[in-house]
């Protein structure tokens, strides 16, 4: 069994979000990049299937859709334990695009599972993983917060509006998972980025898609008005703002 | 043409989520000189179908084979592209929540139509069709230009105002070409929980972070939010310490809200914790810290300890709702 974890490369969370050349492009000086956070845990539960013989994964490749600045997030994710990369050469930037050249490299390579994260920190779409499941008629799950293989068998759990639903599919398929599904991200060992160095990144070229949307301008956020005090022994105050002035409750 | 709602139910009934999208709906419908229809999947009684008028559906179009009782990304999706493409629709809405994540995907590679995800406001203009959605986890807005002739937006909840009218909806039986072989997920295991306000769905959310001390000291929050109707969340200390349950935990990488009314105790207004609840409506901060990030998030703030004002707090608003 075959394993293709999708990562999107993206800003540390704690950057400040800036814009340049009239707010049309995303300010990249002194960002860090970071493999987007639920992209991390698909690829540490991925790796912690492989860890379990009796899952039956044999393989867990990466896949990116960028230019090779995105290399270094890349190569984090083989220090991690991806056994391999295919970068697809093409900027992104759009969903649609980047979606059609994953179904490319999952074409070529064959995947069992392939895992996407529920959204990129930076686009915040939570389209691409639905929409590869499409291009290629793959079935889909979605908000999966859960991920087993049992006798040959995927058994996922998926987040349903106040609880949660055991799912089967039937491979290949495309999981795209949030929050539960790992603990906590797997951290390089110094082993890993030692490995890393001599792991492959195969670069695919890209195929021609069209670009469905285009971002036309970015906007800060609305500055927000101050903050109103009001005095610890007089709650009464608070509520009374509540109710007649925000009119909340 | 028209302009194409896609209205989830939950056990035949509609929630303000619903309702929202039908008043989006029929305003980008208003904009774009059409109507707009409603989709509704499952079984739903016929007066509660109705409901969906009043918020300005002209139709309603109920499918309610029994192929659907399961949800399945594929059928649904399938189901919805056909509809929109007998509708002539040139604008789809669907909800941007866990079901809404799982189908627009689907129906824009389907129909390729252009995708505006976790949109907050009506378009910008509609001719180019530009949009407005949420960026860097809430850290700005992009106008999003949708380039094809039909168009697909997942509106944010809790981001668009209900509108009613006096209008009264036909209702339209479907059928579609989709059958048993396209349903491939099976579902093995249901765990839900049942009578509890969703922290999703709650207008009010009172949370508390690590400045609470310890999980002996959450009764007042339990008050509070019981006393204004509303649900408790915590920051994801909190639920890592196994203080709270992990379902409550809000922020970038927990839930994302947009309640009315946000109460944070306790909590420091991290960037990732405010990624899940800065659009909320009006955010109150309750923090010893005068210089706690979250006073910058919030619309009102007490400096102190949370220990003594949170009794005092509780007190005050049952004496307002005595009243
Ligand atoms: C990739 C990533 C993702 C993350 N995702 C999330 C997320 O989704 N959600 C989330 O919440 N966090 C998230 N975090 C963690 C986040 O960075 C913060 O560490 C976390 O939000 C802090 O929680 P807290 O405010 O409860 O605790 P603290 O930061 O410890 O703050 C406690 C606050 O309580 C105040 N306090 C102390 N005593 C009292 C008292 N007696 N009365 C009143 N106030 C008092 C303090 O002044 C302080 O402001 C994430 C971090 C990373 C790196
Ligand atoms: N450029 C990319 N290369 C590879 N995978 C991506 C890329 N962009 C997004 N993804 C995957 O799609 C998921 C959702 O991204 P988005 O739809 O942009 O919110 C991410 O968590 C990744 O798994």
């Amino acid at each position: 069994m075959k394993i293709l974890v999708c990562i999107s490369n993206v800003p540390d969370t704690t950057t400040k979000i800036k814009f340049t050349d009239n707010n049309t492009k995303f300010d990249s000086t002194g960002v860090q990049w970071v493999i987007n956070p639920w992209d991390e845990l698909a690829l540490t539960r991925a790796l912690e299937l492989k860890d379990d013989a009796s899952t039956g994964v044999k393989s867990v490749t990466v896949g990116h859709v960028g230019t090779a600045s995105a290399d270094p997030t890349i190569r984090k994710a083989l220090a991690i334990g991806a056994d391999d990369a295919i970068r697809v050469n093409i900027e992104p930037t759009d969903a649609y695009q980047v979606a059609a050249q994953l179904a490319e490299v999952v074409k070529a390579e064959q995947f069992d599972i392939i895992l996407c994260g529920i959204e990129s920190s930076d686009f915040n779409g939570s389209t691409v993983g639905s929409m590869v499941a499409e291009f290629l008629d793959y079935p889909s799950v979605s908000a999966v917060s859960g991920l087993n293989i049992e006798d040959g068998e995927p058994v996922i759990t998926r987040e349903i509006d106040g609880g949660k639903e055991i799912v089967n599919v039937p491979a290949p398929f495309v999981a795209v998972v949030q929050k539960g599904v790992a603990l906590e991200p797997r951290i390089a060992s110094m082993r890993g980025i030692m490995q890393a160095r001599t792991k492959a990144i195969k670069v695919m070229e890209p195929v021609d898609v069209d670009v469905l949307t285009e971002v036309v301008t970015f906007e800060p956020p609305q500055p927000k008005p101050e903050c109103v005090f009001v005095e610890e022994d007089n709650p009464e105050k608070l509520i009374e703002l509540l109710q007649n002035e925000a009119k909340v409750i | 043409m028209s302009v194409l709602i896609f209205t989830e139910n939950w056990d035949g009934k509609f929630k303000k989520l619903s309702f929202e999208l039908v008043s989006y709906g029929a305003k980008v419908a208003e904009m774009l000189g059409t109507s707009a229809v409603a989709v509704s999947i499952g079984n739903v009684a016929d007066d509660e179908l109705t409901k969906l008028g009043k918020y300005g559906a002209k139709k309603i179009i109920k499918l309610e084979d029994e192929l659907f009782n399961i949800f399945d990304n594929k059928s649904y999706s399938a189901a919805i592209a056909e509809i929109a493409q007998k509708e002539e629709a040139q604008v789809i809405i669907i909800a941007n929540n866990n079901m809404g994540k799982a189908i627009a995907p689907r129906i824009s590679v389907k129909l390729k139509a252009a995708i505006g995800s976790c949109v907050s406001k009506l378009p910008l203009s509609t001719e180019p069709f530009v949009v407005y959605k949420k960026v860097y986890s809430g850290n700005a807005f992009a106008h999003v230009e949708l380039k094809t002739d039909v168009k697909i937006i997942t509106l944010a909840q809790n981001s668009f105002d209900l509108i009613e009218s006096s209008n009264e909806a036909t209702i339209e039986q479907a059928s579609v070409d989709v059958n048993e072989s396209m349903v491939q997920t099976k579902i093995k295991d249901v765990d839900k929980q049942t009578g509890k306000l969703l922290l999703t769905d709650a207008e009010i959310v009172v949370a508390g972070g690590r400045g609470m001390k310890s999980p002996d000291n959450w009764t007042p929050i339990f008050e509070l939010a019981e006393l204004l109707g509303g649900a408790t969340a915590c920051s994801r200390p909190v639920s890592d310490e196994g203080w709270r349950p992990h379902e409550e935990h809000t922020g970038q990488t927990g839930k994302i809200i947009a309640p009315n009314l946000y109460i944070a105790i306790g909590i420091s207004g991290a960037t990732q914790h405010l990624a899940g609840v800065s659009s909320s409506k009006c955010i109150v901060a309750i923090n010893n810290d005068k210089d706690a990030p979250i006073f910058e998030a919030a619309q009102y703030g007490i400096v102190g300890d949370a220990a003594k004002v949170l009794p005092k707090l509780v007190d005050a608003v049952k004496e307002v709702k005595s009243k």
